[in-house]
C-alpha cells in the first residue's frame, strides 16, 4: 500500500515509504531540529519577535521554517477541586485580563512538540500544482521543485494543514522536502539527525507505524490515558501522512487540524456536477435554439 | 539539564525508558521539569537548608547505607573534644575569628591525629599566613589542589559501631536534626508532603541494588556557600552510598564545552595542571618544602613530587635538572587572591594594566557588569579575542556608562586590540566533558580571514616575545627564554600541531617514547608529562582521545570511545563498587571485584585502586603515599583514604554543609543567629558595589523578590557564540523576565509588555513572560514570587538587551572566590527603564530609601 504511491507516481521498483515519526513525550523543546533544517537547506531567518507564546517565537511553518516547535503550557485543575463547569465556559481573554495569582495546586504541564510537512498519502498540494513543480519522489515523500515553480500559490490554499507557504521575497512556494538531497545519498534528514532524545524518528513507514503503536500501548500502560497517534491512520482524510505525531493532548492543542480531509477530495465530484451542469445548460442552450420561432 | 544540556539529556531520557525516575529541583519549570516525574520549586538560595533536611531523613531513619559508611567514609572517625558545631555557637563553627573573618581549622581535626607533628613547613606556612593578611585570602580551599587537604600523621581514632557522641556520623546527626521537614517547607517553600516524596524517592533507589545519581549545573556553585552545596550533596551521596558505583556520583554539568579541561589544565589562578596547588611566595620555600607542605603522606597524592617534576620537566626540558630544583623557583608565585573579581578591583586600583580576553565577555557575562567595564577603562590594553565584537570589545564606545555619562570615548585611555578567534570546526583540539572524557575534534575548514585559534595565538605570541628577550640577560626573562617552546607547525598560517601539545600533556620517558600511565612518572627528572592525570592519553604515541568506536560495537562501560582521566576510568573510586571483602554489593550494581585466584582487581571499568592489593591488606605502619592505603581504602586520592562527610581541613568556611542566607536575602536565617557566610569572601567597599540589607534589618522591604540568573537552550552564556548567530536569535529574539501571574497582578505587570528591574547595583529592563511556570511558594509564612531572569544578552549583536548580571553584587564564595548569580534580591515594575543619567539616579533613589550605604550588608 504505502508503496504505491511512489508506483502511482511513475518510480519504478521504489524503495519502501519513508517517513517521520514524532513522539513528542520525549520532546525536550530544544529546537535542534529547526536550527538543523534551516542550516542544512540554507533557509532564511524569517523574524526576531517575542511572541508571548511561550518559548515558541517561531509561530508556526512557513516558507522560511520548515520545522516548527510548538511549546503549550497547562496546568491541569488541583486535584479534588470543585469543577467549575467544562473549560468550554471560561473566557480565557477574561482569565488572562484577571491574573491575580496562582490558582495554587494542579500540576502545571508544558507539552513540546515538533511540527513538520505531513506528506500526506493524498497531497493536494500535489494535485493542484499546474506546473509540476511538486512531485511525489520515490520515497513516497512530497517535495517542491523551487526551479520549476511558478509561484501561483495554489498549494497554499490547498494543503489542509497549512504547511506549504509563499515566501514573499521571491513568490515562490517551499516546504520540507524530508531532505530529498540527503535521503538520495543515504543519510537521514537534517532534523532527524539532530534530535538528542529521539523525539524525530526517521524511517520506512511501515516500520515507524509499528515503533509508533508500541510506544503508545507503553504510554496507556503507564496511564497516559490521552495520547494519541496523529496522522498514522490511512484511513483519514488524507490516507495518512508520511510524517505522523504521538501527542499527549487534542490535536488543536498543538495548533493541528482536528480531522483534516484532502481539499481536492471532492474535486472529481464537483467536476461531475460541474460537467452535468454544463451538459444541462448546453442542453438547454439547444432547446433554447431548437424552440425558437423562426 | 535539557534547557542547557540537551544533548546530554539525551541519556537521562535513556535511563527514563529504562524506567528511572527524575527529579527536578529548581526555582523554575523548566524543559527539564516537564521530563521529570516530579518537579520541585525551591526558593533559590536555599538549598542547603533542602539537602541537609534529606540528610536529615537518612540518617533519622536509618536509610543511610550502613556497611558502605562504615567502611569507606569517615562516619566512624572521632573528632577533637575541642570540635563545636555550629548547633553549640548559633551558626559558627569553633576556630572562628571575627576580626580576620575566618577560621583556624585546627579544632576540626581527628583525635589522634597530630596538627602539631605536621612537617615544618607546614608550621612556617601557617605562621607566613598570619602575618600577612593578603595571603589567607588566596590560601583558602584551593590553595591545597583537588586532593591536597592533608590531616596530618598519625592514625585517627576510629569507633567501628559509630555511637560514640564524637564520631562524624553523630556529630552530623546533631548538626542536621533541626534540618526538619517543617524547617525545609518554612525556609524552602517545599511543602513537606512533596520534600517526603523526594526523601522517599531518593533513598529507596539507594543501596545495594540501586544507585541514584546527583546532577547539578555550575549555579550550585555560583553562591557565597557554593561549595557548600556540592559538600552538601557529597554528605548525601556517601550515607547513600552512590559514590564510586555505577549509576551514581555526582556530575558538574559545566558551562562550556571543555570547562572541565580547563580545570584539569587550568586557566585558574592557584592551580597547576592535574589540581597540583600553585605555590605562594614563601621565603625560602624549595621543591622539597612545598612537596613536603602540600603532599598528603598517604595516598595518591603521596607521589605529587614525582607529578611536579615531571611537569617542571615538560615546562623547562633540559634546562630543568635536580641541581637547580627543576626550574621551581621559576613557578611564579602566589601573593594573594588574583582572582576575576579581584582583577577588576587591581584594574580599578591601577595595579593590573593589560587584560587577555578570549573567548569571555566579562561586560555581559560577569557579575556587577558595570565594575567590568570600568576595570577595563583603567587598562592600559585590552585584548579581545572572539568571533563578533562583543560587549567586551566595545563598551568604550558604546556602553551603558557611555549612556548615562559616567564614560565619555575621550577620556578612556584603553587601547583596545580585537583579534577574531576561529572556532572549534577550524582548528584541531579536544574537549574534555563533565565526566572527564577526553574527545578529540579536527579541523572542518579553514578559519575565516584573520581568525586564528587560539593554540596560533599562544604559540606565536610566546614565540615573538621569546624572539624579543633573546638577548636579554636578566634572570627575570630565564623562565620565558627556557621555556620548551618548540612545537611543530603546518600550513600556510603556521598552525602549531595540536596533537603535539597532547603529546607534551601525555609525557615522555627518558628515551622520549610516550609514557603509559601515571605510576610511571619519577620525581627524579627522568620523566617529563604536562599534566599527570592525563598521561595515558597518547599511550603508544596513539591519540586515545580520537578513538571513535560506536556504542553498539562494545560493552555498555563504551572504554573505547575517547579517554578518560585517569586511565581512561569511568567511575572514580569505583574500589567502593565492592564490599570491604572485594565482591560486588550486589549483582545488578558490580562494576569492579576482587578476583582472589588472580590476585587482582577486576571488573569491566579499569579499577580504581592497586591492581594486586588484596581487600584486606593492611598497610606497614611506616608506609607513606599509595602503599599506605588499606585495602579498604577506596577514595585513594584522599589523605585518610575516605570519603569526608565531615570535612577535616581544605574548606574555609567550615567542615559541614551549614544553611545561610544569600548576601541578599528578604528572609531571615531561621537556623541561626547568623544570617550570612560569616566568612563569605567580600570584595572592597565600592560606590558600585552595595549590598541591599538583609530580611529584619530595615530597607530590605525595598527588594522584597528574589531573583535568579540563567541559561535558555537557544543561547550560550554571555551571547558571544549565539546572538550574532540568525537562526539561533531568532528563536528566543530578545531579553524577557519571568514572572508568575501573581507577581504580575501584584505589580500591574503585562505579558508581553516591558518590566524595570532594580537592585542596589544597576536597573535594566526586560520584557515581560507571565508564567505558571514560575511557581509562587509560601516561605517563613509568606507569599515569595521570584523574578527568572535569563543572563544571555546586551547591547550587542543581531539579539539584544539589557544585561541580567548588571543587576549583581560581589560577594563570593570564599573557597572559589565565585560570584552569588544564582540568588539575590530584586523589586521589579512595569515600564521601560529611564534613560541616560535617570537611570543611575533611580538606582541611588532606590538605594537611598533602602537605607543603603558602604556598611550594608558586610556584617560578619
Amino acid at each position: 500500500m504505502t508503496d504505491d504511491i511512489a508506483r502511482a507516481a511513475g518510480h519504478t521498483d521504489p524503495p519502501p515509504r519513508m517517513g517521520f515519526f514524532t513522539d513528542t513525550s520525549v520532546c525536550i523543546g530544544c529546537k535542534a531540529c529547526e536550527v538543523a533544517c534551516k542550516e542544512w537547506n540554507a533557509i532564511p531567518e524569517d523574524g526576531l519577535e517575542l511572541t508571548g507564546m511561550s518559548y515558541d517565537n517561531t509561530q508556526g511553518l512557513g516558507a522560511s521554517t520548515w520545522r516548527h516547535v510548538a511549546f503549550v503550557e497547562q496546568r491541569t485543575p488541583p486535584p479534588g477541586a470543585a469543577h467549575g463547569g467544562a473549560p468550554d465556559d471560561v473566557d480565557v481573554f477574561d482569565a488572562a485580563r484577571n491574573l491575580t495569582g496562582s490558582p495554587g495546586g494542579g500540576e502545571v504541564r508544558w507539552l513540546m512538540a515538533s511540527d513538520v510537512c505531513k506528506h500526506c498519502t493524498h497531497a493536494a498540494c500535489l494535485d493542484v500544482c499546474p506546473t509540476g513543480s511538486l512531485f511525489r519522489t520515490e520515497f513516497g515523500s512530497v517535495v517542491v521543485q523551487e526551479d520549476i515553480c511558478n509561484g501561483c500559490g495554489y498549494c497554499v490554499s490547498a494543503c489542509p494543514y497549512g504547511v506549504i507557504e509563499r515566501r514573499p521575497e521571491d513568490g515562490r512556494a517551499w516546504k520540507c522536502t524530508l531532505c530529498y538531497d540527503r535521503l538520495g545519498v543515504g543519510m537521514e534528514p537534517a532534523c532527524a539527525k539532530s534530535c538528542p532524545t529521539e523525539s524525530i524518528q526517521f524511517g520506512p513507514l511501515e516500520e515507524l507505524r509499528e515503533r509508533a503503536a508500541g510506544r503508545l500501548a507503553q504510554l496507556h500502560a503507564a496511564g497516559a490515558g490521552d495520547a494519541r497517534l496523529y496522522g498514522e491512520d490511512p484511513r483519514d482524510g488524507v490516507g495518512g501522512d508520511g510524517a505522523f505525531f504521538l501527542l499527549l493532548d487534542e490535536p488543536e492543542v498543538y495548533g493541528l487540524p482536528p480531522d483534516p480531509v484532502v481539499t481536492t477530495r471532492d474535486l472529481p465530484g464537483m467536476w461531475r456536477h460541474a460537467a452535468a451542469a454544463a451538459v444541462s445548460l448546453a442542453a438547454l442552450a439547444v432547446a433554447g435554439f431548437a424552440g425558437r420561432p423562426r | 539539564m535539557a534547557e542547557c544540556h540537551p544533548v546530554g539529556f539525551q541519556w537521562v531520557m535513556e535511563a527514563k525508558a529504562r524506567g528511572a525516575k527524575v527529579i527536578h529541583v529548581d526555582p523554575r519549570f523548566t524543559r527539564t521539569s516537564a521530563m521529570a516525574d516530579l518537579h520541585v520549586p525551591l526558593r533559590a538560595g536555599s538549598d542547603i537548608a533542602f539537602l541537609g533536611g534529606i540528610v536529615n531523613h537518612v540518617l533519622r531513619t536509618g536509610a543511610y547505607f550502613r556497611d558502605y559508611v562504615a567502611a569507606y567514609t569517615n562516619g566512624p572517625v572521632i573528632l577533637r573534644e575541642d570540635f563545636r558545631d555550629t548547633e553549640d555557637l548559633d551558626g559558627v563553627f569553633s576556630g572562628f575569628d571575627a576580626g580576620n573573618r575566618g577560621y583556624d581549622p585546627s579544632s576540626w581535626q581527628y583525635r589522634g591525629v597530630d596538627v602539631q607533628a605536621a612537617s615544618g613547613q607546614r608550621d612556617l606556612r601557617f605562621e607566613k599566613l598570619n602575618e600577612s593578611p593578603a595571603v589567607p585570602e588566596a590560601a583558602r580551599g584551593e590553595s591545597h589542589g583537588a586532593g591536597g587537604p592533608t590531616i596530618g600523621e598519625g592514625e585517627p581514632e576510629r569507633d567501628e559501631t559509630m555511637t560514640h557522641p564524637r564520631c562524624v556520623l553523630q556529630v552530623l546527626k546533631r548538626h542536621y536534626a533541626r534540618y526538619t521537614p517543617e524547617m525545609v517547607e518554612r525556609i524552602c517553600g517545599v511543602p513537606q508532603d512533596l520534600f517526603r516524596q523526594v526523601c522517599d524517592l531518593v533513598t529507596e533507589n539507594s543501596g545495594r541494588d540501586r544507585t541514584t545519581a546527583l546532577a547539578y549545573a555550575v549555579g550550585w556553585t555560583q553562591h557565597t556557600v557554593g561549595v557548600q552545596y556540592i559538600r552538601a550533596a557529597s554528605v548525601l551521596q556517601s550515607l547513600l552510598g552512590n559514590i564510586g558505583r555505577p549509576g551514581g556520583g555526582i556530575l558538574a554539568l559545566r558551562g562550556h564545552a571543555s570547562i572541565q579541561g580547563s580545570t584539569d589544565i587550568p586557566t585558574l589562578f592557584n592551580l597547576l595542571p592535574g589540581y597540583i596547588p600553585m605555590p605562594h611566595a614563601h621565603q625560602k620555600q624549595d621543591l622539597d618544602a612545598f612537596v613536603r607542605a602540600d603532599a598528603a603522606p598517604k595516598g595518591h597524592w603521596g607521589n605529587m613530587r614525582a607529578y611536579l617534576v615531571s611537569l617542571l620537566k615538560a615546562y623547562w626540558g633540559d634546562a630543568a635538572t635536580a641541581e637547580n630544583d627543576f626550574c621551581f623557583d621559576y613557578l611564579p608565585r602566589l601573593t594573594g587572591s588574583h582572582s576575576t573579581y579581584e582583577t577588576v578591583m587591581a584594574q580599578l586600583d591601577g595595579t593590573c594594566k593589560g587584560y587577555f580576553l578570549m573567548g569571555e565577555n566579562p561586560a555581559v557575562g560577569s557579575a556587577n557588569a558595570k565594575l567590568q567595564r570600568l576595570g577595563m577603562a583603567n587598562l592600559d590594553w585590552l585584548v579581545v579575542r572572539d568571533f563578533s565584537l562583543i560587549e567586551s570589545a566595545t563598551w568604550w564606545k558604546d556602553g551603558p556608562e557611555t549612556e548615562t555619562g559616567e564614560l565619555r570615548t575621550e577620556d578612556i585611555a584603553t587601547e583596545v586590540f580585537f583579534l577574531p578567534a576561529a572556532a572549534h570546526t577550524e582548528k584541531d583540539g579536544s574537549f574534555t566533558n563533565t565526566q572527564r572524557l577526553l574527545q578529540w575534534h579536527h579541523q572542518a575548514v579553514e578559519p575565516p580571514g584573520e581568525a586564528r585559534s587560539d593554540l596560533w595565538f599562544t604559540f606565536h605570541l610566546g614565540r615573538i616575545v621569546r624572539e624579543k628577550l633573546a638577548a636579554s640577560t636578566d634572570p627575570m626573562d630565564r623562565p620565558l627564554l627556557d621555556l620548551t617552546w618548540d612545537y611543530p607547525t603546518s600550513g600556510a598560517l603556521a598552525e602549531p600541531d595540536a596533537e603535539a601539545v597532547l603529546a607534551e600533556i601525555n609525557g615522555r620517558d627518558a628515551e622520549g617514547a610516550p609514557l603509559s600511565g601515571s605510576e610511571q612518572l619519577a620525581d627524579d627528572g627522568s620523566t617529563s608529562c604536562g599534566c599527570w592525570i592525563y598521561c595515558g592519553v597518547h599511550a603508544g604515541g596513539v591519540n586515545r582521545a580520537d578513538r571513535r568506536t560506536p556504542g553498539d560495537r562494545q560493552d555498555w562501560i563504551a572504554a573505547d570511545w575517547g579517554w578518560a582521566w585517569p586511565a581512561n576510568r569511568r567511575v572514580l573510586y569505583n574500589r567502593a563498587s565492592a564490599d570491604p571483602d572485594g565482591r560486588p554489593w550486589s549483582e545488578r550494581k558490580a562494576l569492579v571485584w576482587w578476583d582472589a585466584e588472580r590476585g587482582e582487581w577486576t571488573g569491566h571499568d579499569v579499577p580504581d585502586f592497586t591492581k594486586d592489593k588484596p581487600p584486606g591488606h593492611v598497610p606497614a605502619k611506616d608506609a607513606t603515599g599509595p602503599e599506605a592505603l588499606s585495602g579498604t581504602d577506596a577514595f585513594i586520592m584522599q589523605a585518610d583514604g575516605k570519603a569526608w562527610l565531615f570535612a577535616p581541613s581544605g574548606l574555609t568556611d567550615g567542615p559541614l554543609p551549614t544553611h545561610y542566607e544569600p548576601q541578599d536575602s528578604p528572609f531571615p536565617n531561621l537556623l541561626y543567629g547568623r544570617q550570612r557566610n560569616p566568612v563569605r569572601h567580600l570584595l572592597p567597599p565600592h560606590a558600585d558595589n552595595r549590598y541591599q540589607p538583609s530580611a529584619g534589618e530595615p530597607g530590605s522591604e525595598v527588594f522584597p523578590y528574589v531573583a535568579t540568573t540563567y541559561r535558555l537552550t537557544e543561547h550560550h552564556t554571555a551571547g558571544g557564540m549565539s546572538r550574532w548567530q540568525p537562526y539561533l536569535a531568532e528563536l528566543q529574539p530578545e531579553f524577557f523576565c519571568e514572572v508568575p501571574p501573581g507577581l504580575a497582578a501584584e505589580r500591574g505587570l503585562t505579558h508581553t509588555g516591558w518590566a524595570t528591574i532594580v537592585s542596589a547595583r544597576a536597573v535594566i529592563e526586560a520584557r515581560v513572560l507571565v508564567t505558571d511556570r514560575m511557581a509562587a511558594l509560601t516561605v517563613h509564612g509568606r507569599r515569595l514570587h521570584q523574578v527568572g531572569l535569563p543572563y544571555h544578552w546586551g547591547p550587542n549583536g543581531y539579539s539584544t538587551g539589557d544585561a541580567a548580571n548588571e543587576l549583581l553584587h560581589l560577594s563570593l564564595d570564599p573557597n572559589t572566590h565565585i560570584q552569588e548569580a544564582k540568588a539575590f534580591a530584586v523589586d521589579i515594575r512595569p515600564g521601560r527603564r529611564p534613560r541616560g543619567p535617570a537611570a543611575r539616579e533611580l538606582v541611588l533613589r532606590y538605594r537611598a530609601r533602602a537605607g543603603i550605604d558602604a556598611e550594608t550588608g558586610t556584617e560578619l
